[in-house]
């Protein structure tokens, strides 16, 4: 299967991910190439088979719903490309 | 006294009797570090001032009679992708380039607390994504053993870095691979350990469901002291396991009585290099004289684990990835009219070439309509593929291979073609998705002198076993110790 200029497109758009004319040229072809790749698993028959999402399958681990010491506000927002005091600042979203 | 070539124990022991000052090993391991920076590039940040810092305390404590630690000043370089508080910790990309984590990693506090001392961040590929280093937005880390060649990766400088003698330990994360390639190609051991034997908090997150961290070291018994330190169940990481860790590195047995060891058919064929066909068939000579009863075994889905690995990890990827948005930390772009292109601008700008391969990759699989044929089909293969081990470990107690098909390939060689790159992980993958533990050793030298490793591989939470078959075939395999020239 081809992965068309304008899947990479909407694909691109979905990740959020600005991508150059040439990045769309060249992930169209090396994508395709790893899907066509990857397709071989319809190979395999599954039915039947639960998927296997996390290797150990440990029962989910709970800790008491109590509140604990975390990060000072200020370290929790000091990698912030830009901040007003405690909070972060973006362009207008609306 | 030639400090690098002391074992873990005995430099500690060292330190700890006052014989050595913590700040002596200190400045050795930093000058190493610093002359064959340029070199090598193994590292991204060297820690100097923390290390020096660090290195007095433990020589206060030793002088105040106080218990310095299990590692006390034992120097250890950490891949760049584990969390050091207020040092900074850029994954190998643009995009976190000016991290300075408000938090420690538990791994680095576990190190710290037992008295180690991090000598700097080690070079990777970026987030972890690659298997020669040559992914680094910082430049690749080359091999010690041949300058022109590549360290293996993704933990490409930690690897090298005890390769080099720089510090006698380093720790890594693997993914798919990511240790255990490069410890093959330096020439070092290096642990994988289970799925959950050690905790993933303040560690970079690639692929949650594979990721584990791991230690790297110039022998077995170092490599095992180091994993009993990093080991156990975190209150912070709720996929860590809450299973007791043995004293790895206590009276390993140097001899496999008792034990079986099978080789995988669909492992030893065409296509791996005659010279490390012919070193693992002498690892496993050595594994049978020791006792060892050899069997074969099948792992038939072999060849679909690099389709599984290659949609479950971008899936996985893309989805921990899209925190770096250009809010919160990481890169912003300087033009951005609203959310959305500020989003779309600082990722552009911010990633390099294979996150945004895999991100994409892992978009495409997950969007709507393609979820079932690809993430959930390569998920139920992944039960298939656990489940053959399980059947295969019913036979025998460890498994051997090869850890790669070849010894290290030159810079350049493979980095164009990003599926022959992945093909490179053939014999790792496999292991990742099961979640079971691995181990690389070295088991010879090809003519032109490139280390070839050993892969052991045994069932959850048996690590012991893999750690005795190393230590079986180093210390009884008769391989001369040798050291890259210049370093």
């Amino acid at each position: 299967m081809s992965l068309s200029e304008e899947t990479i497109k909407k694909i691109a758009d979905l990740a959020r991910l600005e991508l150059t004319p040439e990045e769309h040229t060249l992930y169209s072809k090396q994508l395709t190439a790893i899907v066509d790749f990857i397709s071989q698993l319809s190979k395999v028959n599954t039915d039947g088979v639960a998927p296997l999402v996390t290797p150990t399958e440990m029962a989910q681990s709970f800790r008491e719903d109590v509140v604990g010491k975390g990060f000072e506000p200020g370290a929790a927002t000091s990698n912030a490309p830009q901040n007003s005091g405690n909070l972060y600042k973006v362009p207008p979203v609306l | 006294m030639d400090l690098s070539e002391l074992t873990i124990k005995s430099l500690r022991d060292k330190v700890r009797s006052g014989e050595i000052k913590a700040r002596a090993v200190v400045e050795d391991s930093l000058k190493r570090a610093k002359d064959t920076q340029g070199k090598l590039n193994a590292f991204i940040t060297i820690c100097e001032k923390e290390a020096l810092l660090r290195a007095d305390q433990i020589d206060k404590t030793v002088s105040s009679k106080k218990d310095p630690g299990a590692l006390a000043g034992v120097c250890v370089a950490v891949k760049d992708l584990l969390l050091t508080k207020g040092v900074k910790t850029t994954a190998a990309s643009k995009i976190l380039a000016d991290f300075i984590p408000p938090y420690s990693s538990t791994v680095v506090e576990k190190l710290e607390a037992a008295g180690a001392i991090i000598i700097g961040k080690t070079n990777l590929d970026e987030f972890a994504m690659g298997a020669s280093n040559e992914n680094s937005a910082f430049g690749p880390v080359k091999n010690p053993w041949d300058l022109t060649r590549v360290p293996g990766g993704s933990s490409g400088g930690s690897a090298a870095a005890v390769a080099a003698r720089i510090a006698p330990a380093s720790i890594g994360t693997d993914t798919g691979g990511s240790i255990r390639e490069p410890a093959s190609f330096c020439g070092v051991v290096g642990i994988k350990p289970t799925y959950g034997r050690v905790s993933r908090y303040g560690v970079v997150a690639f692929a949650s469901s594979l990721d584990q961290v791991g230690p790297m070291a110039q022998n077995v018994e170092d490599a095992a002291l180091m994993l009993e330190v990093i080991s156990g169940k975190d209150k912070h990481d709720s996929t860590s396991a809450d299973v007791l860790v043995p004293a790895f590195s206590e009276k390993i047995i140097d001899n496999m009585k008792g034990l079986k060891v099978g080789l995988p058919k669909e492992y030893f064929v065409d296509g791996i290099e005659p010279e490390v066909r012919k070193a693992v068939d002498q690892a496993v000579s050595v594994l049978k004289a020791q006792g060892a009863e050899v069997v074969e075994v099948s792992l038939p889905l072999t060849e679909y684990g690099i389709a599984v690995y290659y949609l479950i990890a971008p899936c996985e990827a893309s989805s921990n990835l899209a925190r770096y948005d250009g809010v919160r930390f990481g890169h912003r772009t300087s033009e951005a009219k609203d959310i959305h292109e500020l989003y779309r601008r600082s990722r552009g700008e911010g990633f390099g070439a294979e996150p945004k391969r895999r991100i994409m990759l892992g978009t495409y699989a997950l969007s709507s309509g393609y979820y079932d044929a690809y993430y959930k089909k390569a998920c139920q293969v992944r039960r298939l593929i656990r489940d053959d081990f399980l059947k295969a470990f019913s036979k025998c107690d460890v498994i051997a291979t090869p850890v790669a098909t070849g010894p290290a390939f030159k810079l350049g060689e493979k980095a164009t073609d990003p599926l022959a790159m992945y093909l490179n992980d053939v014999f790792t993958l496999s292991p990742s998705l099961a979640g079971i533990p691995g181990l690389s050793v070295n088991c010879g030298f090809t003519k032109e002198g490139l280390p070839i490793g050993l892969q052991l591989l045994s069932k959850h939470f048996d690590e012991e076993k893999i750690i005795r078959a190393a230590y079986t075939v180093e210390k009884h395999s008769g391989l001369p110790v040798r050291r890259p020239h210049g370093f």
